[in-house]
Protein backbone atom coordinates (compact mmCIF):
# COMPACT_ATOMS: atom_id res chain seq x y z
CA UNK A 1 0.00 0.00 0.00
CA UNK A 2 1.36 3.69 -0.97
CA UNK A 3 1.26 5.96 1.51
CA UNK A 4 -1.35 7.99 -0.32
CA UNK A 5 -3.64 4.91 -0.66
CA UNK A 6 -2.84 4.45 3.37
CA UNK A 7 -3.87 8.37 4.23
CA UNK A 8 -6.78 7.67 2.27
CA UNK A 9 -8.14 4.59 3.87
CA UNK A 10 -7.49 7.13 7.23
CA UNK A 11 -9.54 9.60 5.57
CA UNK A 12 -12.13 6.55 5.33
CA UNK A 13 -12.50 5.41 8.51
CA UNK A 14 -13.14 9.02 9.85
CA UNK A 15 -16.13 8.99 7.63
CA UNK A 16 -17.25 5.61 9.26
CA UNK A 17 -16.13 6.74 12.72
CA UNK A 18 -18.67 9.91 11.73
CA UNK A 19 -21.45 7.44 10.54
CA UNK A 20 -21.61 5.42 13.53
CA UNK A 21 -21.14 8.06 15.83
CA UNK A 22 -24.52 9.64 14.05
CA UNK A 23 -26.04 6.73 14.95
CA UNK A 24 -25.11 5.79 17.93
CA UNK A 25 -26.42 9.54 19.42
CA UNK A 26 -29.70 9.41 17.78
CA UNK A 27 -30.37 5.86 19.09
CA UNK A 28 -29.29 7.30 22.56
CA UNK A 29 -31.53 10.62 22.14
CA UNK A 30 -34.57 8.37 21.03
CA UNK A 31 -33.71 6.37 24.58
CA UNK A 32 -33.63 9.17 26.57
CA UNK A 33 -37.33 10.46 25.32
CA UNK A 34 -38.68 7.09 25.81
CA UNK A 35 -37.55 6.85 29.03
CA UNK A 36 -37.20 10.87 30.17
CA UNK A 37 -38.95 10.30 33.62
CA UNK A 38 -36.72 8.04 34.91
CA UNK A 39 -33.70 9.65 33.42
CA UNK A 40 -35.10 13.04 35.07
CA UNK A 41 -34.87 10.84 38.84
CA UNK A 42 -31.43 9.94 38.45
CA UNK A 43 -29.68 13.63 39.86
CA UNK A 44 -25.96 13.08 37.99
CA UNK A 45 -27.31 11.91 34.84
CA UNK A 46 -30.06 14.67 34.31
CA UNK A 47 -27.62 17.49 35.32
CA UNK A 48 -25.26 15.99 32.74
CA UNK A 49 -27.99 16.45 29.83
CA UNK A 50 -28.41 19.74 31.40
CA UNK A 51 -25.13 20.52 30.57
CA UNK A 52 -25.01 19.48 27.48
CA UNK A 53 -27.51 21.43 26.55
CA UNK A 54 -25.57 24.51 27.67
CA UNK A 55 -22.25 23.33 26.13
CA UNK A 56 -23.57 22.12 22.68
CA UNK A 57 -25.01 25.23 21.60
CA UNK A 58 -21.84 26.90 22.66
CA UNK A 59 -19.66 25.11 20.31
CA UNK A 60 -22.33 25.86 17.55
CA UNK A 61 -22.11 29.33 18.65
CA UNK A 62 -18.51 29.67 18.98
CA UNK A 63 -18.43 27.98 15.24
CA UNK A 64 -20.67 30.57 13.32
CA UNK A 65 -19.03 33.33 15.33
CA UNK A 66 -15.80 32.56 13.22
CA UNK A 67 -18.31 32.36 10.62
CA UNK A 68 -19.59 35.88 11.55
CA UNK A 69 -16.10 37.36 11.86
CA UNK A 70 -15.04 36.61 8.73
CA UNK A 71 -18.22 37.99 6.95
CA UNK A 72 -18.63 40.78 8.94
CA UNK A 73 -14.63 42.07 9.23
CA UNK A 74 -14.64 41.69 5.29
CA UNK A 75 -18.05 43.55 4.89
CA UNK A 76 -16.34 46.04 6.72
CA UNK A 77 -13.42 45.95 4.23
CA UNK A 78 -15.48 46.17 1.55
CA UNK A 79 -15.53 42.72 0.75
CA UNK A 80 -18.09 39.44 1.17
CA UNK A 81 -15.95 37.02 3.18
CA UNK A 82 -16.19 33.45 2.72
CA UNK A 83 -18.82 32.51 0.21
CA UNK A 84 -17.71 29.07 -1.55
CA UNK A 85 -18.74 26.19 1.29
CA UNK A 86 -22.30 25.31 1.10
CA UNK A 87 -24.87 28.55 0.34
CA UNK A 88 -23.45 31.62 1.36
CA UNK A 89 -20.83 30.06 2.72
CA UNK A 90 -22.85 29.24 5.52
CA UNK A 91 -21.26 25.86 6.06
CA UNK A 92 -17.56 27.41 6.08
CA UNK A 93 -17.02 26.58 9.92
CA UNK A 94 -18.24 22.82 9.58
CA UNK A 95 -15.30 22.46 6.58
CA UNK A 96 -12.84 24.12 9.06
CA UNK A 97 -13.70 22.24 12.09
CA UNK A 98 -13.35 18.95 9.90
CA UNK A 99 -10.04 19.90 8.54
CA UNK A 100 -8.71 20.74 12.03
CA UNK A 101 -10.29 17.14 13.20
CA UNK A 102 -8.09 15.39 10.10
CA UNK A 103 -5.27 16.90 10.63
CA UNK A 104 -2.25 15.56 12.82
CA UNK A 105 -1.30 17.15 15.90
CA UNK A 106 2.78 17.71 15.96
CA UNK A 107 4.51 17.93 19.17
CA UNK A 108 7.95 19.12 18.77
CA UNK A 109 10.83 16.83 19.93
CA UNK A 110 12.09 18.70 22.79
CA UNK A 111 8.69 19.68 23.80
CA UNK A 112 7.27 18.52 27.52
CA UNK A 113 4.68 16.24 26.32
CA UNK A 114 2.27 15.73 29.47
CA UNK A 115 2.09 19.76 29.62
CA UNK A 116 1.89 20.20 26.03
CA UNK A 117 -1.51 18.18 25.84
CA UNK A 118 -2.11 19.53 29.08
CA UNK A 119 -2.37 23.29 28.14
CA UNK A 120 -5.40 23.19 25.43
CA UNK A 121 -7.29 21.35 27.87
CA UNK A 122 -6.28 23.44 31.10
CA UNK A 123 -7.44 27.07 28.95
CA UNK A 124 -10.97 25.41 27.77
CA UNK A 125 -12.20 24.19 30.90
CA UNK A 126 -12.14 26.86 32.77
CA UNK A 127 -13.91 28.87 29.40
CA UNK A 128 -16.93 25.90 29.81
CA UNK A 129 -16.99 25.83 33.69
CA UNK A 130 -17.89 29.23 34.14
CA UNK A 131 -21.07 28.72 32.09
CA UNK A 132 -22.45 26.64 35.19
CA UNK A 133 -23.64 29.59 36.54
CA UNK A 134 -24.78 31.80 34.38
CA UNK A 135 -28.57 32.41 34.11
CA UNK A 136 -30.62 32.32 30.58
CA UNK A 137 -33.29 33.51 32.50
CA UNK A 138 -34.72 33.57 36.13
CA UNK A 139 -35.26 30.03 36.30
CA UNK A 140 -32.83 28.45 33.30
CA UNK A 141 -29.88 28.72 35.25
CA UNK A 142 -27.81 24.92 36.12
CA UNK A 143 -25.95 26.63 39.38
CA UNK A 144 -27.84 29.30 40.82
CA UNK A 145 -25.13 29.67 43.55
CA UNK A 146 -24.63 32.79 46.20
CA UNK A 147 -21.55 33.76 44.93
CA UNK A 148 -21.14 33.42 41.35
CA UNK A 149 -20.26 36.39 40.15
CA UNK A 150 -17.08 35.57 42.55
CA UNK A 151 -17.03 31.96 40.77
CA UNK A 152 -16.91 33.29 37.41
CA UNK A 153 -14.29 35.77 38.06
CA UNK A 154 -11.78 33.23 39.82
CA UNK A 155 -12.33 30.69 36.68
CA UNK A 156 -11.91 33.77 34.28
CA UNK A 157 -8.66 33.72 35.77
CA UNK A 158 -7.58 30.69 35.58
CA UNK A 159 -7.43 30.48 31.56
CA UNK A 160 -4.23 32.36 31.93
CA UNK A 161 -2.61 29.24 32.80
CA UNK A 162 -3.45 27.26 29.81
CA UNK A 163 -1.92 30.17 27.55
CA UNK A 164 1.46 29.75 29.77
CA UNK A 165 1.56 26.63 29.86
CA UNK A 166 1.61 26.56 26.30
CA UNK A 167 3.90 28.78 26.10
CA UNK A 168 6.36 27.19 28.21
CA UNK A 169 5.68 23.62 26.95
CA UNK A 170 6.50 24.13 23.56
CA UNK A 171 10.30 25.11 23.85
CA UNK A 172 9.93 27.83 21.83
CA UNK A 173 10.74 31.34 21.60
CA UNK A 174 7.72 32.84 19.65
CA UNK A 175 5.41 30.92 22.14
CA UNK A 176 7.39 31.86 25.40
CA UNK A 177 7.37 35.65 24.49
CA UNK A 178 3.72 35.43 23.25
CA UNK A 179 2.77 33.40 26.60
CA UNK A 180 4.93 36.13 28.75
CA UNK A 181 3.10 38.72 27.14
CA UNK A 182 -0.08 37.43 27.52
CA UNK A 183 0.28 36.37 31.21
CA UNK A 184 1.30 40.04 32.10
CA UNK A 185 -1.61 41.39 30.40
CA UNK A 186 -4.33 39.18 31.83
CA UNK A 187 -3.22 39.69 34.91
CA UNK A 188 -2.88 43.60 34.58
CA UNK A 189 -6.25 43.81 33.25
CA UNK A 190 -8.15 41.61 36.19
CA UNK A 191 -7.41 43.97 38.41
CA UNK A 192 -9.37 46.59 36.35
CA UNK A 193 -12.26 43.95 35.67
CA UNK A 194 -12.54 42.63 39.17
CA UNK A 195 -12.86 46.72 40.24
CA UNK A 196 -15.35 46.92 37.84
CA UNK A 197 -17.53 44.10 39.20
CA UNK A 198 -17.15 45.04 42.45
CA UNK A 199 -19.16 48.15 41.01
CA UNK A 200 -21.65 45.83 40.07
CA UNK A 201 -21.66 44.07 43.43
CA UNK A 202 -22.27 47.64 45.24
CA UNK A 203 -24.86 48.61 42.93
CA UNK A 204 -26.41 44.99 42.44
CA UNK A 205 -26.27 43.95 46.69
CA UNK A 206 -25.99 40.99 45.79
CA UNK A 207 -23.18 38.29 43.99
CA UNK A 208 -25.50 36.78 42.75
CA UNK A 209 -26.02 36.99 39.44
CA UNK A 210 -30.06 36.09 39.04
CA UNK A 211 -30.48 39.22 42.04
CA UNK A 212 -28.19 41.24 40.15
CA UNK A 213 -30.29 40.60 37.12
CA UNK A 214 -33.42 41.01 39.13
CA UNK A 215 -32.12 44.27 40.89
CA UNK A 216 -32.03 46.07 37.60
CA UNK A 217 -35.86 45.87 37.00
CA UNK A 218 -37.27 48.90 35.97
CA UNK A 219 -36.49 50.72 32.39
CA UNK A 220 -33.64 50.64 30.00
CA UNK A 221 -32.47 53.33 32.22
CA UNK A 222 -32.34 51.25 36.04
CA UNK A 223 -29.70 48.86 34.15
CA UNK A 224 -26.65 49.35 35.70
CA UNK A 225 -24.91 50.70 32.47
CA UNK A 226 -25.99 53.92 33.23
CA UNK A 227 -25.18 54.43 36.67
CA UNK A 228 -21.84 52.70 35.98
CA UNK A 229 -20.89 53.41 32.64
CA UNK A 230 -17.27 54.16 33.10
CA UNK A 231 -17.27 50.96 34.68
CA UNK A 232 -19.14 49.26 32.15
CA UNK A 233 -17.25 50.22 29.44
CA UNK A 234 -13.94 49.23 31.94
CA UNK A 235 -14.74 45.97 32.34
CA UNK A 236 -15.75 45.50 28.17
CA UNK A 237 -11.97 46.48 27.12
CA UNK A 238 -10.54 44.73 30.09
CA UNK A 239 -12.61 41.67 28.36
CA UNK A 240 -11.32 42.39 25.19
CA UNK A 241 -7.82 42.26 26.64
CA UNK A 242 -8.29 39.71 28.67
CA UNK A 243 -9.49 37.51 25.81
CA UNK A 244 -6.33 38.45 23.86
CA UNK A 245 -8.70 39.81 21.22
CA UNK A 246 -7.73 42.93 18.78
CA UNK A 247 -6.61 45.28 19.74
CA UNK A 248 -4.82 43.64 22.75
CA UNK A 249 -3.38 40.77 20.98
CA UNK A 250 0.05 40.42 21.55
CA UNK A 251 -0.32 37.25 22.81
CA UNK A 252 -0.19 36.12 19.52
CA UNK A 253 0.16 38.94 17.66
CA UNK A 254 0.60 38.10 13.95
CA UNK A 255 2.77 40.40 13.02
CA UNK A 256 5.13 40.33 15.42
CA UNK A 257 5.73 36.67 16.74
CA UNK A 258 3.68 34.63 14.33
CA UNK A 259 1.11 33.08 16.62
CA UNK A 260 2.52 33.86 19.88
CA UNK A 261 1.17 31.06 22.47
CA UNK A 262 0.13 28.49 19.98
CA UNK A 263 2.66 28.51 17.46
CA UNK A 264 3.40 24.80 17.95
CA UNK A 265 0.35 23.86 17.90
CA UNK A 266 -1.76 21.98 15.17
CA UNK A 267 -5.28 20.32 13.81
CA UNK A 268 -7.50 19.68 17.36
CA UNK A 269 -4.99 21.20 19.61
CA UNK A 270 -4.73 24.03 18.07
CA UNK A 271 -8.64 23.93 17.80
CA UNK A 272 -8.64 23.71 21.76
CA UNK A 273 -7.47 26.73 21.91
CA UNK A 274 -9.17 28.35 19.52
CA UNK A 275 -12.57 27.00 20.80
CA UNK A 276 -11.31 28.37 24.14
CA UNK A 277 -10.80 31.68 22.45
CA UNK A 278 -13.82 32.64 21.67
CA UNK A 279 -15.53 30.44 24.33
CA UNK A 280 -13.81 33.30 26.46
CA UNK A 281 -15.39 35.91 24.15
CA UNK A 282 -18.41 34.51 24.21
CA UNK A 283 -18.80 34.44 28.09
CA UNK A 284 -17.61 38.11 28.33
CA UNK A 285 -20.54 39.57 26.36
CA UNK A 286 -23.26 37.17 28.43
CA UNK A 287 -21.48 38.82 31.27
CA UNK A 288 -21.39 42.18 30.11
CA UNK A 289 -25.25 41.45 29.04
CA UNK A 290 -25.91 40.48 32.69
CA UNK A 291 -24.14 42.91 34.58
CA UNK A 292 -24.64 46.22 32.25
CA UNK A 293 -27.39 45.62 29.84
CA UNK A 294 -30.04 43.94 32.02
CA UNK A 295 -29.54 40.35 31.17
CA UNK A 296 -33.00 39.16 29.93
CA UNK A 297 -34.85 42.10 30.71
CA UNK A 298 -36.99 43.23 28.10
CA UNK A 299 -35.86 46.91 26.53
CA UNK A 300 -39.40 47.82 26.74
CA UNK A 301 -40.02 47.45 30.81
CA UNK A 302 -41.74 50.68 31.86
CA UNK A 303 -42.47 51.56 28.21
CA UNK A 304 -45.02 49.44 27.85
CA UNK A 305 -47.09 48.36 30.81
CA UNK A 306 -46.51 45.21 32.66
CA UNK A 307 -49.68 43.67 31.91
CA UNK A 308 -49.05 43.74 28.41
CA UNK A 309 -45.50 42.45 28.70
CA UNK A 310 -46.56 39.35 31.17
CA UNK A 311 -49.34 38.18 28.69
CA UNK A 312 -49.39 35.11 27.53
CA UNK A 313 -49.87 36.25 23.58
CA UNK A 314 -47.22 35.92 20.75
CA UNK A 315 -46.50 39.83 21.20
CA UNK A 316 -45.96 39.72 24.86
CA UNK A 317 -44.15 36.68 24.94
CA UNK A 318 -41.52 38.55 22.43
CA UNK A 319 -42.09 42.00 23.74
CA UNK A 320 -41.42 40.62 27.57
CA UNK A 321 -38.65 39.40 29.64
CA UNK A 322 -37.30 36.63 28.36
CA UNK A 323 -33.77 34.70 27.15
CA UNK A 324 -33.95 35.90 23.23
CA UNK A 325 -33.38 39.78 24.97
CA UNK A 326 -29.74 37.79 26.46
CA UNK A 327 -28.83 36.71 23.08
CA UNK A 328 -29.43 39.60 21.42
CA UNK A 329 -27.36 41.99 24.14
CA UNK A 330 -24.95 39.62 23.64
CA UNK A 331 -24.85 39.25 19.80
CA UNK A 332 -24.72 42.88 20.31
CA UNK A 333 -21.68 42.78 22.53
CA UNK A 334 -19.74 40.25 20.45
CA UNK A 335 -20.68 42.46 16.82
CA UNK A 336 -18.52 45.28 19.01
CA UNK A 337 -15.84 42.48 19.50
CA UNK A 338 -15.43 41.82 15.88
CA UNK A 339 -16.05 45.35 15.02
CA UNK A 340 -12.94 46.77 17.17
CA UNK A 341 -11.35 44.15 15.47
CA UNK A 342 -11.94 45.44 12.29
CA UNK A 343 -10.84 49.22 13.32
CA UNK A 344 -8.40 49.69 15.87
CA UNK A 345 -4.48 48.68 15.03
CA UNK A 346 -2.69 46.90 17.50
CA UNK A 347 -2.02 48.75 20.96
CA UNK A 348 1.67 48.82 21.66
CA UNK A 349 3.29 46.58 24.71
CA UNK A 350 3.97 49.52 27.17
CA UNK A 351 0.62 50.95 25.98
CA UNK A 352 -1.33 48.17 26.92
CA UNK A 353 0.33 48.07 30.32
CA UNK A 354 0.21 52.14 30.95
CA UNK A 355 -3.87 51.73 29.86
CA UNK A 356 -4.34 48.80 32.34
CA UNK A 357 -2.09 50.42 35.21
CA UNK A 358 -2.66 54.23 35.16
CA UNK A 359 -5.73 54.59 33.37
CA UNK A 360 -8.38 52.06 34.60
CA UNK A 361 -7.38 51.35 37.40
CA UNK A 362 -7.46 54.77 38.64
CA UNK A 363 -10.75 55.86 37.31
CA UNK A 364 -12.53 52.41 38.47
CA UNK A 365 -11.40 53.63 42.18
CA UNK A 366 -12.85 57.06 41.81
CA UNK A 367 -16.31 55.44 40.33
CA UNK A 368 -16.06 53.01 43.17
CA UNK A 369 -15.70 55.87 45.66
CA UNK A 370 -18.00 58.51 43.61
CA UNK A 371 -20.57 54.69 43.99
CA UNK A 372 -19.86 54.25 47.49
CA UNK A 373 -21.54 57.80 48.23
CA UNK A 374 -24.38 57.62 45.97
CA UNK A 375 -25.51 54.27 47.65
CA UNK A 376 -25.13 56.00 51.39
CA UNK A 377 -26.65 59.05 50.14
CA UNK A 378 -29.43 56.72 48.32
CA UNK A 379 -29.43 58.77 45.24
CA UNK A 380 -32.25 57.37 43.22
CA UNK A 381 -33.31 55.85 41.03
CA UNK A 382 -30.58 52.95 41.17
CA UNK A 383 -29.28 53.51 44.73
CA UNK A 384 -32.75 54.30 46.76
CA UNK B 1 -6.41 74.38 27.35
CA UNK B 2 -6.06 72.14 25.00
CA UNK B 3 -4.53 69.87 27.04
CA UNK B 4 -7.82 69.67 29.17
CA UNK B 5 -10.16 68.97 25.78
CA UNK B 6 -8.07 66.22 24.44
CA UNK B 7 -8.37 64.62 28.02
CA UNK B 8 -11.74 65.03 28.07
CA UNK B 9 -11.45 63.57 24.50
CA UNK B 10 -9.59 60.41 25.52
CA UNK B 11 -11.76 59.44 28.25
CA UNK B 12 -14.81 60.34 26.19
CA UNK B 13 -13.16 57.23 23.30
CA UNK B 14 -13.86 60.29 20.47
CA UNK B 15 -11.23 59.31 18.30
CA UNK B 16 -11.75 55.73 18.42
CA UNK B 17 -15.36 56.45 17.92
CA UNK B 18 -14.80 57.94 14.93
CA UNK B 19 -12.68 54.88 13.73
CA UNK B 20 -15.65 53.02 13.93
CA UNK B 21 -17.95 55.16 12.32
CA UNK B 22 -15.21 54.25 9.16
CA UNK B 23 -15.63 50.92 9.92
CA UNK B 24 -19.31 51.50 10.48
CA UNK B 25 -19.83 52.75 7.23
CA UNK B 26 -17.97 50.43 5.04
CA UNK B 27 -19.79 48.24 6.06
CA UNK B 28 -23.04 49.06 4.31
CA UNK B 29 -20.85 50.26 1.41
CA UNK B 30 -21.02 48.36 -1.95
CA UNK B 31 -18.59 45.52 -1.50
CA UNK B 32 -16.25 45.59 -4.55
CA UNK B 33 -14.95 41.73 -4.47
CA UNK B 34 -14.96 40.28 -8.08
CA UNK B 35 -15.92 36.61 -7.82
CA UNK B 36 -13.35 35.49 -9.44
CA UNK B 37 -14.17 31.86 -11.78
CA UNK B 38 -17.33 33.18 -12.18
CA UNK B 39 -16.18 37.45 -12.73
CA UNK B 40 -12.87 38.42 -14.03
CA UNK B 41 -11.66 42.43 -14.07
CA UNK B 42 -10.64 43.80 -17.51
CA UNK B 43 -6.89 42.80 -19.55
CA UNK B 44 -5.01 44.79 -20.84
CA UNK B 45 -3.66 44.11 -24.39
CA UNK B 46 -0.14 44.51 -23.26
CA UNK B 47 -0.67 42.11 -20.70
CA UNK B 48 2.52 40.16 -20.08
CA UNK B 49 1.03 36.26 -19.22
CA UNK B 50 2.39 33.06 -20.68
CA UNK B 51 4.98 33.22 -23.61
CA UNK B 52 4.64 32.07 -27.24
CA UNK B 53 6.41 31.19 -29.73
CA UNK B 54 4.96 32.88 -33.41
CA UNK B 55 4.86 31.85 -37.05
CA UNK B 56 4.61 33.82 -40.06
CA UNK B 57 1.58 33.70 -42.07
CA UNK B 58 3.57 30.88 -44.01
CA UNK B 59 4.11 28.84 -41.69
CA UNK B 60 7.77 29.61 -41.54
CA UNK B 61 8.84 30.19 -37.71
CA UNK B 62 9.90 33.69 -36.98
CA UNK B 63 12.58 33.25 -34.79
CA UNK B 64 16.03 33.66 -36.02
CA UNK B 65 18.21 32.32 -33.24
CA UNK B 66 19.80 35.83 -32.69
CA UNK B 67 19.88 35.17 -28.77
CA UNK B 68 18.84 39.01 -27.71
CA UNK B 69 15.88 37.38 -25.91
CA UNK B 70 18.24 35.55 -24.22
CA UNK B 71 20.91 37.86 -23.49
CA UNK B 72 18.43 40.44 -22.12
CA UNK B 73 16.35 38.13 -19.93
CA UNK B 74 17.62 39.45 -16.52
CA UNK B 75 16.34 35.90 -15.01
CA UNK B 76 18.36 33.91 -16.85
CA UNK B 77 15.11 32.16 -17.74
CA UNK B 78 16.12 31.19 -21.52
CA UNK B 79 18.26 28.81 -23.30
CA UNK B 80 18.78 28.78 -27.12
CA UNK B 81 21.14 26.89 -29.47
CA UNK B 82 20.93 27.17 -32.61
CA UNK B 83 22.11 25.63 -35.98
CA UNK B 84 22.03 25.90 -39.85
CA UNK B 85 18.83 24.39 -41.01
CA UNK B 86 19.18 22.60 -44.32
CA UNK B 87 17.83 25.37 -46.68
CA UNK B 88 20.99 27.31 -45.14
CA UNK B 89 19.45 29.54 -42.84
CA UNK B 90 19.68 29.64 -39.17
CA UNK B 91 17.42 28.70 -36.76
CA UNK B 92 16.79 27.27 -33.31
CA UNK B 93 17.08 23.93 -32.60
CA UNK B 94 16.19 24.86 -28.59
CA UNK B 95 14.28 27.21 -27.48
CA UNK B 96 13.11 26.54 -23.67
CA UNK B 97 12.14 29.12 -20.79
CA UNK B 98 12.02 28.45 -17.44
CA UNK B 99 8.78 29.55 -15.97
CA UNK B 100 10.23 29.51 -12.48
CA UNK B 101 13.08 31.66 -13.39
CA UNK B 102 10.88 34.38 -15.92
CA UNK B 103 10.09 36.91 -14.02
CA UNK B 104 7.40 38.51 -16.84
CA UNK B 105 9.26 41.66 -17.19
CA UNK B 106 8.56 41.60 -21.30
CA UNK B 107 12.25 42.56 -22.07
CA UNK B 108 12.37 39.31 -24.50
CA UNK B 109 9.38 40.87 -25.96
CA UNK B 110 10.82 44.07 -26.57
CA UNK B 111 13.88 42.72 -27.73
CA UNK B 112 12.79 40.61 -30.27
CA UNK B 113 13.76 42.00 -33.84
CA UNK B 114 11.15 39.75 -35.70
CA UNK B 115 8.09 39.77 -33.24
CA UNK B 116 8.71 36.49 -32.86
CA UNK B 117 8.51 35.63 -28.74
CA UNK B 118 5.58 37.07 -26.94
CA UNK B 119 3.57 37.15 -23.54
CA UNK B 120 0.15 36.29 -24.20
CA UNK B 121 -2.98 37.01 -21.95
CA UNK B 122 -2.76 33.11 -20.67
CA UNK B 123 -2.07 33.60 -17.15
CA UNK B 124 -4.54 30.55 -15.16
CA UNK B 125 -1.82 27.38 -15.77
CA UNK B 126 -0.03 25.99 -13.36
CA UNK B 127 2.46 22.66 -13.02
CA UNK B 128 1.59 19.36 -11.32
CA UNK B 129 4.96 17.85 -11.73
CA UNK B 130 8.20 18.22 -11.79
CA UNK B 131 9.69 19.92 -15.14
CA UNK B 132 6.50 20.93 -16.17
CA UNK B 133 7.85 24.19 -15.62
CA UNK B 134 10.39 24.24 -19.16
CA UNK B 135 8.43 25.42 -21.97
CA UNK B 136 10.34 23.86 -24.54
CA UNK B 137 9.95 25.17 -28.23
CA UNK B 138 7.16 23.02 -29.40
CA UNK B 139 5.25 23.93 -26.77
CA UNK B 140 5.60 27.98 -27.34
CA UNK B 141 5.25 27.17 -30.84
CA UNK B 142 2.22 25.26 -29.94
CA UNK B 143 0.67 27.90 -27.78
CA UNK B 144 1.76 30.37 -30.39
CA UNK B 145 -0.27 28.55 -33.02
CA UNK B 146 -3.15 28.78 -30.77
CA UNK B 147 -3.71 32.21 -30.09
CA UNK B 148 -1.95 33.36 -33.38
CA UNK B 149 -5.39 35.32 -33.73
CA UNK B 150 -5.28 37.44 -30.37
CA UNK B 151 -2.19 37.95 -30.55
CA UNK B 152 -2.29 39.51 -33.99
CA UNK B 153 -4.85 41.62 -32.52
CA UNK B 154 -3.08 42.83 -29.25
CA UNK B 155 0.43 43.68 -31.19
CA UNK B 156 -1.94 45.71 -33.99
CA UNK B 157 -3.27 47.66 -31.32
CA UNK B 158 -0.32 48.71 -30.30
CA UNK B 159 1.39 49.26 -33.14
CA UNK B 160 1.28 52.62 -33.28
CA UNK B 161 3.73 52.77 -30.10
CA UNK B 162 6.11 50.44 -30.72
Amino acid sequence: MTDIALRKSYKMHWLIILLAAAVFWSGVILLAIRYWDEIKSIAVVYDLIKIVVIVAPLMVGVAYLTFAERKIIGYMQVRIGPNRVGPRGWLQPIADALKLLMKEIIIPTNANRFLFVLAPMLSIAPALAAWAVLPFTSKLVLANIDASLLYVMALSSIGVYGVIIAGWASNSKYAFLGAMRSAAQIVSYEIAMGFALVGVLIAGGSLNLVDIVQHQQGSVLHWFWLPLLPLFLIYFISGVAETNRAPFDVSEGESEIVAGFHVEYSGMAFAVFFLAEYANMILIAALASLMFLGGWLSPFEGVLTDRFLGSSGLPGIILGNGIHWLFAKMSLMLLLFLWFRATFPRYRYDQIMRLGWKVFIPITIVWLALEGAAVQLHIGPWFD
Amino acid sequence: MEGFTNFLKSLALWELIKGMRVTGGHFFSRKITVLYPEEKTPQSNRFRGLHALRRYPNGEERCIACKLCEAVCPALAITIEAEERADGTRRTTRYDIDLFKCIYCGFCEESCPVDSIVETRLFEYSFENRGENIMTKQMLLAVGDKYEAQIAADRQQDARYR
